[in-house]
């Protein structure tokens, strides 16, 4: 009995605030918008749901697969989330490398580092680009002292920034699993390949680089779900020609009060997003049974 | 044979000159007396004084703190329970839905979240303000909570809990005397990790909030909208100071607290033997 109570609280918890939201979306996506409050028809009324039902349709998602707008903004998120997932991985992966080989003694310390921009306000890391990247920023200024350059560049409101900003804002998420799997590393297997005549770059992509491939995976899950749908970066960093989902979605329901079609936006992203994140979860689960 | 090369040493030195110099500029340039962001005029405190001053962001903050406080607690007592019934409550009906809802909201996007979240509260009808953005932060914390206590849940040994209760101690007992204080610092770590969240939180807050309930992030998102001023620098810096500090502070003496923990059971080894 205390058993099933002590599984009701969370569980139920989880699928009022988060399981059924989802449905809420689905619904309204196939609503039409109204100057009314809610701004949307038809509400749902349980004396009739025979007229409620036949007033729902898949309108929306059809304005949304016509008006190329949507359809570049699904394409153009998939790919800035998918480069800068890359360009994340090969600016993590010699860092987790360093650290997994650092002292043992220093190696808690070096984690904390790296955790420490985590709890710092993604707003406010994002924002300290803002300064730095702007025409008249420290880096233009600093760049133009040296005399490296003599005009000052261009990078804020491009996707230059974009990219900058989520590599910069997701870089521990893929920092920390890929020490997670080079640390657990037996060192006497890079001897065994070093002893049997394997030159070190030839032992690291045989022995070590495979051996880290989950920590790869989970990295890589973790920096791309997420960037796909970003909102803050590309509304704060991107100019008017970088074009993501996220800042659509929010435009659409801020801006336009269009809830209908943002519902639909939203449930279009999340089936886009279903395939990597039972993929994450599989990895995930994969890992865990290993280290049992 | 495990080297520490040139190579690695270098790695780390420029990874972390690029997580921090953003940050350390960003504090540097918060006591900058000019008000052009980014010409030096001399060391100045000013910025803070201006804060005191601005009611909007002294108001934001004190939303902000409060839904911060109330969140996380709830989000951990949730956290905890979900922890628990996910690693000692073994098989039950609709486990793969529950562990599936405890994964999802680590990595859905926030809009997504966001926006669910506003509609159903629109379509039971509570009124936006306070208390919806404490349930929106509460939720998605509790996913992150639940995934730390788990953690320290899988590795203890649970022996100690059987022996409590061989020895006559109710579940609750055991729960309150046994396994709470041995999972305490993961609970504490919890905690803080669910209040920064919710501090840092924009775009759930944003969706979730109504009239009123201005937090602190959404205040600073839309004056930066409209700029970088040295006053905004001076906010972000309060911020990550009270964060640094916090995560400072609960880093060591979880240390110590499972330094104590581990000296404790040797001591009992030893009476054992």
């Amino acid at each position: 009995m205390r058993r099933w109570l002590l599984i009701a609280v969370p569980y139920l918890w989880l699928v009022v605030f988060f399981l059924v939201p989802f449905f809420i979306v689905f619904k309204i996506s196939l609503s039409d918008i109204a100057t009314a409050i809610p701004p949307y028809t038809p509400t749902f009324d349980i004396t009739d749901i025979g007229g409620f039902l036949s007033q729902l349709d898949f309108e929306n998602y059809a304005f949304i697969a016509q008006d190329s707008l949507y359809v570049n903004a699904y394409f153009s998120a998939l790919k800035i989330a998918a480069i800068s997932t890359l360009i994340t991985l090969l600016v993590a992966y010699p860092i987790a490398y360093g650290m997994a080989r650092a002292p043992k003694e220093w190696q808690p310390t070096l984690v904390m580092l790296v955790i420490l921009p985590f709890w710092t306000s993604f707003l406010i890391r994002v924002y300290a680009w803002i300064g730095i990247l702007k025409k008249e920023g420290l880096l233009n200024m600093f760049l133009m002292n040296l005399g490296v350059i003599s005009e000052p560049l261009t990078i804020m409101n491009t996707s230059t920034a974009v990219y900058i900003g989520i590599v910069y804002s997701y870089l521990p998420f893929m920092i920390l699993p890929l020490y997670a799997s080079l640390e657990k590393i037996n060192p006497a297997l890079l001897e065994a390949a070093a002893d049997l005549g394997s030159p070190p770059w030839k032992a690291f992509w045989q022995v070590t680089f495979p051996l880290s491939l989950p920590g790869v995976l989970a990295g890589c899950f973790l920096v791309f779900i997420p960037a796909t749908g970003e909102f803050v970066i590309p509304d704060l960093l991107g100019g008017s020609e970088t074009l993501m989902i996220g800042k659509t979605l929010w435009g659409e329901f801020f801006a336009n009060r269009d809830w209908p079609v943002s519902s639909a936006v939203a449930v279009v992203l999340l089936l886009v997003l279903v395939v990597p994140i039972v993929l994450f979860q599989r990895n995930q689960e994969k890992q865990r049974e290993a280290a049992r | 044979m495990k080297r520490f090369t040139w190579f690695n040493a270098t790695s780390i030195a420029l990874g972390f000159a690029f997580l921090y110099i953003p940050i350390l500029l960003l504090v540097i340039y918060s006591f900058n007396e000019s008000k052009l962001v980014t010409v030096w005029g001399g060391w100045s405190t000013k910025w803070y004084g201006e804060l005191l001053q601005n009611e909007g962001i002294l108001n934001a903050a004190w939303v902000t703190l409060r839904v911060a406080v109330v969140s996380s607690t709830l989000a951990v007592i949730l956290g905890t329970l979900a922890a628990i019934v996910l690693v000692r409550m073994g098989r039950f009906p609709g486990r793969t839905l529950f562990s599936g809802l405890i994964f999802a909201p680590l990595v859905m996007p926030e809009v997504i979240t966001g926006l669910s979240m506003l509609l159903l509260f629109v379509a039971i009808g509570l009124d936006r303000g306070f208390w919806t953005v404490v349930i929106a932060h509460a939720t998605f914390s509790m996913c992150f909570a639940a995934v730390v206590v788990q953690a320290r849940l899988y590795d203890f040994d649970k022996s100690v809990e059987e022996a409590a209760m061989d020895l006559g101690a109710t579940p609750v007992q055991t729960f309150l005397q046994v396994t709470l204080p041995i999972i305490a610092p993961s609970v504490i770590s919890a905690w803080l990790l669910a209040f920064t969240l919710s501090l840092d939180d924009l775009v759930i807050a944003s969706f979730a909030t109504g009239p009123g309930a201005t937090t602190l992030p959404m205040k600073i998102y839309s004056q930066v909208r409209l700029g970088v001023t040295p006053e905004i620098n001076a906010v972000s810096t309060i911020m990550i100071g009270l964060v640094t500090l916090g995560v400072l502070v609960a880093s060591y003496s979880t240390k110590r607290a499972s330094q104590r923990q581990e000296r404790e059971l040797k001591a009992v080894d030893a009476g054992a033997k």
